[in-house]
């Protein structure tokens, strides 16, 4: 049985794949871009300057210097106030929406895979049904109809991400479902959900985690357009994506409105895809190049 | 091959009919009266009766759905609750400016990605090399709206070289119609070129490493030929699969992409059609816009089988 391997070995391999992670050629620059993140939203009320949604009609698309690091945007309200407030969204949207696609993704390829039969084939058909629609225009249509907000994006990039995780799990738990240890617990009798949540599980979820930690840059993304579209977090709220869309029209009088928020967009995102190959090389050492 | 054409036309039919119920359910997903949303800015109770029996929602839900398919059936997506202009006019008129947009887009991604993915593997780890590999690293992390409006900033705004927004059909005047699509087509074609490097790049390397490629070296074939006629043509198999994964972003993209230049194509209907609230509208260009993705994604996985003999005899 599973228990008769000892706790010290777990933990070392826990170790070395996160040891592995962190010796990855860029994962210390995404290391760091994702706890600066972490800490900027958890932190905001703190490190803000000033106060994200104050406007100051006097001091209007004020440029880059003391007072506003950033600058000022069309109503004067500080832009990197507003950059660290919308850390907070950027982060909430990519970690909560992803986690929404891993549990009812993964809890539909559990079901998928280890009834099979019809079960599996409705499953995975909704699936393919959901994947028939271009991911864009799938969280805007739905979006649409749930309403704009946070809630209603964070449900429809969850419904976006869904399938992939689907896919995945079911694909997996087929794979773990055909192996001797799996017969040796059934033969032992153990029962059905026990064989799924000890045995099968833990041995199908690396590419699980894999996939996750790829995901989350690109539900930052995600967000920050469907925001950009004007879907997401609604004004004043700050938000990155809806930063960008309101500094558009000022793009040559005052182009800090749209490149502050832009590039802790791009730093952000370009810091997850780092940490996500690292976390990939790490677990699959087929992808180690 | 019919054989595969018609395998995966069979696997496409009990899509399409979630596809279209899934559709069909959106309007009803609405929290509270769909009515409500669509006409918040009317109070005139007549007017709101007279939109609930004219789109059936005072039916039941299967006589609905059934009164909605047979309709779907004849052609008919049903019209924009704003300007009564039926969908599939709507949807025709603004065909043009998004075929000509990703055309344009597509053409730009291969002629960056293939030279730079071909040099990228033949001389990796050089310089030359991690140049492609940045680059590709940058398109794949850059939001297309924040690339666009960087383009509009240094072209548009700074240097006024091309036009920032509006749209020229370019099969009346060519010159001002490719002006008017030059910065949008960058766009979306460098955000694809950026995926499309790093594939043809790594699959590229693969192939490199093969046992035939050895044998041509071999038996004295110049580099050249080697990585024309064996290493290319063998690395071109994934790129179609991910220029076929990739078609979904692509729309994505040109929806993003049109809203930002004011180009009058299919993805700025979708766009305004939410902001409107005209669900009927949203309902029909979705439908529209999803089958379009799953016959595309057909043709690619049959321009797969026409590469790749091994999946055509499967």
């Amino acid at each position: 049985m599973a228990s008769s391997i000892p706790a010290s070995v777990i933990a070392d391999r826990r170790w070395e794949v996160l040891r592995r992670t962190a010796g990855a050629r860029l994962a210390p620059i995404g290391a760091v871009v994702l706890v600066l993140a972490l800490v900027v939203a958890v932190a905001a009320p703190v490190v803000a300057p000033h106060d994200p949604i104050r406007q100051d009609l006097g001091n209007t698309l004020a440029p880059p210097g003391r007072a506003h690091w950033l600058g000022t945007d069309n109503v004067g309200r500080d832009v990197l106030s507003r950059v660290i407030w919308g850390t907070r969204v950027s982060l909430v949207a990519g970690f909560v929406s992803v986690a929404i696609a891993v549990l009812v993704g993964g809890l539909l390829g559990i079901v998928a895979g280890y009834a099979g039969g019809r079960v599996d084939g409705l499953v995975m058909r909704l699936m393919d049904a959901v994947l028939s629609f271009p991911p864009l225009v799938l969280a805007l249509a739905l979006g649409a109809v749930l309403g704009a907000g946070l809630v209603g994006v964070l449900l429809a990039l969850g419904v976006v991400y869904t399938p992939t995780f689907a896919r995945l799990t079911r694909g997996q738990v087929l794979a773990v479902k055909a192996r001797d240890y799996v017969d040796a617990a059934r033969a032992l009798g153990a029962p059905g959900w026990r064989i799924a949540c000890r045995h099968v599980l833990p041995n199908a979820a690396t590419p699980i985690v894999v996939q996750a930690s790829l995901s989350v840059a690109f539900a930052i993304l995600a967000e920050a357009s469907l925001s950009f579209l004007g879907l997401g977090i609604q004004p004043p709220e700050a938000s990155w994506g809806s930063m960008i869309n309101a500094g558009r029209g000022y793009l040559q009088q005052a182009p800090w409105i749209v490149f502050g928020p832009g590039a802790a967009l791009f730093v952000t995102v370009v810091g997850l895809n780092f940490v996500g190959d690292a976390v990939r090389d790490a677990l699959d050492p087929r992808a180690r190049g | 091959m019919l054989h595969l054409v018609l395998r995966r036309l069979a696997a496409t039919v009990p899509v399409l009919l979630l596809v279209t119920a899934g559709v069909f359910a959106l309007l009803h997903l609405t929290p509270g009266d769909p009515i409500d949303a669509m006409m918040a800015e009317s109070v005139d109770a007549a007017a709101k009766a007279a939109l609930r029996t004219e789109l059936g929602l005072d039916q039941p839900l299967p006589v609905q759905y059934a009164a909605w398919m047979g309709r779907l059936l004849r052609g008919d997506l049903g019209h924009s609750i704003r300007n009564g202009e039926p969908v599939v006019e709507s949807v025709s008129r603004r065909l043009g400016p998004s075929l000509q947009l990703a055309a344009l887009a597509m053409a730009i991604s291969l002629l960056i990605a293939f030279p730079v993915g071909i040099v990228s593997a033949v001389r990796r780890n050089t310089a030359v090399d991690r140049a492609g590999t940045t680059f590709s690293l940058f398109g794949i992390c850059m939001p297309n709206f924040l690339l666009a409006l960087l383009l509009i900033f240094v072209f548009g705004v700074t240097l006024r070289w091309l036009p920032i927004s509006g749209y020229v059909d370019p099969v009346e005047e060519p010159w001002d119609g490719l002006r008017s699509l030059a910065l949008p087509a960058v766009t979306l074609g460098l955000a694809l070129a950026a995926v499309v490097t790093r594939t043809l790049r790594s699959s590229m390397l693969e192939a490199l490493g093969e046992d035939y490629v050895r044998t041509a070296r071999a038996k004295g074939l110049a580099e050249g030929r080697v990585v024309r006629g064996h290493v290319l043509r063998n690395a071109l198999i994934p790129v179609v699969t991910v220029l076929g994964l990739q078609l979904g972003t692509l729309i994505g993209g040109a929806v993003i992409t049109e809203y930002v230049f004011a180009l009058p194509g299919v993805g700025r209907l979708v766009v305004d059609a939410v902001f409107a609230r005209d669900y009927p509208l949203v309902q029909g260009v979705v439908l529209l816009i999803a089958l379009g993705f799953i016959a595309s994604n057909l043709v690619v996985d049959l321009l797969y089988g026409l590469i790749d003999p091994r999946i055509r005899h499967r």
